[in-house]
């Protein structure tokens, strides 16, 4: 049923009704309710992590470079780190070799090098900063990357920051699509001639190609990539609402709203556009799912977030020289994590579309 | 029939002059003035207005696309900007290995996914059926570099049954040495999507009157299997498999960069990374024409396939 304005409590009702068979229908069903439960989840984190309540210090080195998961310590592979003893045995070594040699290790004596006494500086200074590290852990939860940074931390917010771009990219690429649509199956005519043209040439290019292209004039960043996507994705969208307004334009509840003399602006959008937002909702879920997705594959191959931010691709873009080492670990936590949510979203989806259905009773 | 290729054919060229326009914007406009990464280091006036002069910079906007235009319609996209190569000299020798390593997974992978589905779709409903589609779901959440890195390190690196990465000048070298794994995590990567989509074109076939027309006249179940289901489910099959033909294309980027074969995935990333406009957009016009021919190619072979359908 329509949602008019004339009569704003009947419409309200039909309207919540229409919503409430869908959410009664999805509690129902017990997969898709687990995994809205998921996805609900994983966005209570990333909020947490925008907001800077959890995984804000994600850069502090706070382990040994790749200390191991905490439940692993004993069987992981041990990283040999070098301390300050080590390397001034190895200088010692060096300079007693040398000391053979009259004039020292750099073939100069302490008078002559120009540099000794900067060097002499600069080595006091940083003894002075050693000494005010702070301890670093042996292991984690999760274990620590190449710098000791925390793997739980990290991922917590590539967490974020790969759903902040599927989200973001996925809402926008969907606002698009829908203005788009609704003015070319709506209005008709040569608009929707010159939008189907835009549309035969983005789908013309495959869409990770056309995400390159774009990805080759543009930086590196969050907004970038977020823009980025949104533009290349926006077709499928298109073409689903342009069929939807071709088909609900002429029916009798959109004339009924053109004889109490609604424009076309509140034709489209107030009238028209609920009665197909199901169909975005289960886009939505599709879209985020394929952007998180290209997300990661962009940003592995270092097109995607900057390098002072962290994201799921980003993470196991240092994943192949890790593993090389028999560091294994932000790899699982990595895929395990990006599993369970694509699966959490894709099942949502799925139930989404049984869900809102309007053919079943 | 051929009044309609004719029609589709032209129609194509409005769609080919926005993808023209398309990247004319992106790289002409949206990407700033090349010349300063051409440039490099030795950033001097004299050096820049060489560069512009030598790419035509210097001309105005709608000169500059209909130098453009010229070089897409004589498929002459000038020299590379990082190794100075031909353009389309560089893309033939990219071509080839590309093939070899798409074809071969888009053969290998549709009949291994046609079987599975074939089966599972057979016994729906039972065990098989259930954890076919369970695990189904799972691989396909996982991202397609997971199986990439995983099956380099545990297959070729540590397991050793593989070369590591590399490609050679022999195709049978390439064959039976260095396709393997590629091939197989490819093949991998797209098995659970594909079994998902035919298993259910399968599923919607057996549920029709005709299936049960054959029953009762006393077909037996390989009969109408492979008779009657498997023709009329190739019918969405066949067309799902066109359209990813020019997609496949790119598909292999991933695997190309992982284990150096020099195709044309891997020349894309190369051409990102390096701001080689030329490559990127001879490329992109390429697959643009690919997917456009395609698409006709695909319209034709469902007619074929499938009589009811009508051509407009």
């Amino acid at each position: 049923m329509p949602h008019t304005s004339t009569t704003p409590p009947a419409a309200q009702h039909h309207h919540n009704s229409l919503t409430r068979i869908g959410w009664r229908r999805l509690r129902r069903d017990r997969i898709g309710f687990a995994a809205l439960c998921i996805v609900g989840a994983y966005l209570l984190l990333a909020l947490a992590a925008w907001s800077g309540l959890v995984a804000s210090h994600w850069q502090d080195e706070v382990a040994h470079p790749y200390a191991p998961p905490t439940l692993f310590a004993g069987t992981a592979p041990h990283h040999l780190e070098l301390d300050a003893a080590d390397i001034d045995a190895a200088d010692r070594r060096a300079t007693s070799a040398a000391a053979l040699d009259s004039s020292g290790a750099t073939g100069l004596s302490a008078d002559e090098d120009p540099l000794a006494a900067d060097l002499a500086a600069a080595q006091q200074q940083s003894a002075q900063y050693r000494s005010t590290g702070q301890a670093r852990a042996d292991s984690l939860p999760l274990g620590a990357d190449q710098r000791g940074r925390d793997v739980l931390q990290k991922l917590l917010q590539g967490s974020a920051t790969s759903l902040q771009v599927g989200i973001t990219g996925a809402l926008l690429a969907l606002a698009i699509g829908t203005v788009l649509g609704a003015l070319s199956g709506y209005f008709g005519g040569l608009l929707d001639d010159l939008l189907m043209w835009g549309y035969s040439v983005f789908t013309s290019v495959p869409d990770m190609l056309l995400l390159l292209a774009f990805a080759a004039v543009s930086g590196r960043g969050i907004g970038t990539v977020v823009l980025v996507m949104a533009f290349t994705s926006w077709t499928g969208t298109f073409r689903l609402m342009r069929a939807e307004f071709l088909k609900h334009k002429g029916r009798e509840y959109v004339r009924a709203a053109d004889a109490i003399g609604a424009g076309h602006g509140r034709r489209m959008f107030h009238h028209i556009l609920p009665n197909v937002g199901h169909l975005l909702l289960v886009q939505f879920s599709m879209l985020t799912v394929a952007l998180i997705k290209y997300e990661a594959i962009l940003s592995f191959l270092g097109f995607g977030v900057g390098v002072t931010q962290v994201s799921w691709g980003a993470m196991l873009a240092e994943a192949p020289a890790e593993l090389l080492q028999g560091y294994w670990w932000q790899m699982l936590a990595v895929t395990l994590c990006m599993s369970l949510l694509v699966t959490a979203f894709s099942l949502l989806a799925d139930s989404l579309r049984d869900a809102l259905d309007p053919k079943v009773k | 029939m051929l009044a309609y290729i004719v029609r589709r054919v032209w129609q194509m060229v409005p769609t080919l002059f926005g993808v023209m326009l398309l990247l004319f914007v992106l790289f002409n406009w949206v990407g700033g003035d090349p010349s300063y990464i051409l440039a490099g280091k030795n950033l001097s006036a004299e050096a820049l207005a060489g560069i512009r002069q030598q790419l035509g910079l210097d001309l105005p906007l709608p000169q500059q696309f209909l130098i453009f235009v010229r070089q897409v319609l004589t498929l002459d996209f000038g020299t590379s900007w990082s190794t100075q190569q031909p353009v389309s000299a560089l893309l033939h020798s990219r071509i080839g290995p590309s093939l070899l390593l798409t074809g071969s997974i888009l053969l290998l992978g549709t009949v291994l996914a046609i079987g599975i589905a074939a089966l599972v779709a057979y016994l729906r409903g039972s065990v098989t059926d259930r954890l076919v589609t369970l695990i189904a779901t799972c691989a396909m959440s996982v991202s397609a570099l997971v199986y990439i890195i995983a099956g380099q390190y545990w297959l070729a690196f540590k397991g050793g049954w593989f070369p590591i990465m590399g490609w050679s000048d022999s195709t049978l070298d390439n064959l039976l040495h260095y396709l393997p794994l590629p091939l197989l995590l490819g093949v991998i990567v797209g098995l659970a999507p594909d079994i998902r989509f035919y298993r259910s074109c399968f599923v919607e076939e057996l549920g029709h009157d005709y299936v049960r027309t054959a029953r009762a006249k006393g077909l037996s179940e390989p009969v109408i299997m492979l008779k009657h289901v498997l023709r009329n489910a190739m019918i969405p099959v066949v067309t799902s498999l066109m359209m990813s033909l020019p997609y496949l294309m790119m598909g292999a980027m991933l695997l190309e960069t992982f284990f150096g074969i020099p195709g044309m995935g891997k020349e894309v990333v190369m051409a990102v990374e390096r701001s080689d406009f030329p490559v990127i957009k001879a490329i992109t016009i390429y697959i643009a024409l690919a997917t456009m021919l395609f698409n006709l190619l695909t319209d034709i072979v469902y007619k074929l396939i499938d009589p009811r359908v009508q051509l407009h």
